[in-house]
């Protein structure tokens, strides 16, 4: 199963916050935790990444600072602020609720949807 | 990894430093990321060659890349105008500006063909249509080169009607303080009119509305720059022309300098759009000599007043002064908040910023307390409720602004908020001028 583009973009925000209330990390770990969350079905080029990590430090939801790759390379780690935290229960309130109204919609014994957890 | 690979890798990596949107530090962020993924690849089993361009492919095209960035870092385009391939037709247009300035060169002199001239009441409509007169051109220049949707163009060519309409129909008392009250605002006002083209139309978006920000800036700079050449070329002129026994006076001051004036707001923009690179370094440099300076000023002149004892010796202009002294500082805020780089973090820089804000904050409550005692006693005319309206504007804009910069001096906010609390503020602006171009003329029965 392929998840459309409108989706993928939709859900990148509240992952990207969620991967980053576990731990501070960094781009390409971040890329790999969302692979193994999504069981490698939520595909977003990993380039873009980058440009969505930028857009929440601008916002404040996160902060960057450089620290060093095991192989000694510069590495751009990310950390999530108070402000971040917010944002990111925020996100988990409109999924749950996006997530209740379409388990209603569709029925008991479809489908199932596990909207709320993401 | 083998040198190949290695050699490949730094091959990819001058790609992407080439395009504008990509500051040095992304690009060893991406790089890392590519190594990363390239070293992982080839643990797995992968050969060298096959393991690098995986990687490469899920970095994605560098074009997207580009657009990717761009979008996040508009000020970053505003640069390097990395954009020149996504936006066809931006480059050149020299020769629609030339032409457009021409014809705004014309339109200033229109009246006088049909017997509106320069002396007594015709310079009155002159002075009043100023705006009117040559900013349709400026506004004409960017929907042209943007290719406006229709709309948009519906959309700044009402805009303009109606401040026209406004400013001409109203009966208005020639010389009056209500005329000259609503033409300064109805500049005001069609400036943002034109910053609606300069967007193409899409004024809701915050980093349209910071570009335009910074293009009024760069091209304050440019018309200062135009105006001081003009100069020169007038006095020039005038002097060479004495030498031989004729005095050119009278073309210098009716056709050169209106003329001039007018085809310098186009071509400022054009220069602008065209060599935005040439000017972007020194918007930084000015903010940073100046901001200090007008703090100092500013802080003068509190301990000044302190020691004189007294604030309102003669206060008639005084309110004007400082509505001068509140944009200076805004102006001053925007500009630096337009040309600052969004990711860094505070410095001693903002610092100076806010004791600058609040410095002028605390100047300006005691003018304005002073100011609104006076209009008790003397009754409001046009000119002080304008301009206590303005002072009130600027005021409320920098409270928002000197909290947020200590937010952000504390670390408890992000530098975005700050941009988007001063774009949010330009429909103020709007809504202020028109409301005293619609309303104040009226109230104060057209004197």
């Amino acid at each position: 199963m392929r998840i459309g583009k409108d989706l993928t973009a939709a859900a990148a925000t509240p992952l990207v916050l969620g991967i980053l209330a576990e731990g501070d990390s960094y781009g390409y770990a971040i890329i790999q935790r969302v692979g193994e969350l999504s069981g490698g079905e939520l595909d977003f080029s990993d380039g873009m990444l980058y440009p969505l990590l930028h857009r929440l430090e601008r916002l404040g939801h996160v902060e960057a600072s450089w620290g060093t790759s095991p192989e000694g390379r510069r590495r751009k780690i990310y950390r999530l602020t108070g402000p971040g935290t917010a944002a990111l229960a925020e996100h988990r309130a409109q999924w749950a609720v996006v997530g209740r109204a379409l388990q209603r919609a569709w029925g008991p014994g479809r489908t199932p949807l596990a909207l709320g957890e993401a | 990894m083998d040198a190949e690979t290695e050699t490949r890798i730094v091959q990819w990596r001058g790609y992407l430093a080439r395009r504008g949107a990509l500051s040095t530090d992304d690009v060893v962020e991406l790089e890392e990321h590519l190594r990363e993924h390239v070293h992982k690849l080839e643990a797995a089993g992968l050969a060298p060659d096959e393991a690098f361009l995986i990687g490469v492919n899920r970095i994605g095209r560098i074009d997207d890349l580009a657009r990717e960035y761009a979008r996040e870092h508009s000020e970053r385009l505003w640069k390097q105008l990395v954009a020149e391939d996504a936006r066809p037709g931006q480059r050149g247009g020299g020769l629609q500006a030339l032409m457009l300035a021409c014809l705004a060169a014309v339109a200033v002199k229109a009246p006088a063909l049909v017997g509106v001239g320069v002396d007594g009441p015709g310079m009155d409509f002159l002075v009043r249509n100023a705006a009117v007169l040559v900013l349709p051109f400026l506004a004409a220049f960017f929907l042209i080169r943007r290719r406006a949707r229709v709309g948009t163009v519906i959309a700044v060519a009402s805009g303009f009607a109606a401040i026209a309409a406004l400013l001409n129909l109203y009966p208005f008392v020639p010389w009056g303080s209500t005329a000259l009250v609503a033409a300064m605002h109805g500049g005001v006002a069609l400036w943002l009119v034109t910053g609606l083209a300069y967007a193409n139309g899409d004024a809701r978006s915050s980093s349209a509305r910071m570009d335009f920000i910074r293009f009024t800036g760069e091209w304050f700079v440019y018309v200062v720059l135009l105006g001081l050449g003009g100069g020169v070329l007038a006095a020039l002129t005038v002097g060479v022309f004495a030498a031989v026994g004729l005095d050119p006076t009278t073309f210098v001051v009716e056709w050169m300098l209106p003329c001039g004036a007018a085809g310098a707001a186009v071509i400022a923009a054009w220069l602008v759009e065209a060599k935005q690179s040439v000017i972007e370094n020194i918007a930084p440099v000015l903010t940073r000599v100046f901001t200090p300076m007008f703090t100092l000023l500013l802080v003068a002149f509190i301990v000044a007043a302190a020691l004189q004892g007294s604030l309102i010796e003669d206060g008639r202009e005084l309110l004007i002064v400082f509505d001068l002294v509140l944009l200076v500082v805004a102006g001053l805020l925007l500009y630096s908040i337009s040309a600052r780089t969004p990711s860094a973090p505070p410095s001693w820089f903002e610092w100076v910023q806010f004791v600058m804000i609040v410095a002028a904050l605390a100047v300006d409550i005691l003018v304005l307390a002073a100011m609104v005692g006076r209009i008790g006693e003397f009754g409001a005319s046009a000119n002080r409720l304008a301009s206590l309206g303005v002072n009130l504007v600027l005021v409320a804009n920098l409270v928002g602004a000197g909290w947020l910069q200590l937010r952000f001096i504390a670390g408890r906010a992000g530098f975005g908020q700050l941009e988007r609390w001063q774009t949010g503020f330009v429909p103020v602006y709007l809504g202020w001028s028109a409301f005293v171009i619609v309303a104040f003329p009226p109230l104060f029965s057209f004197a």
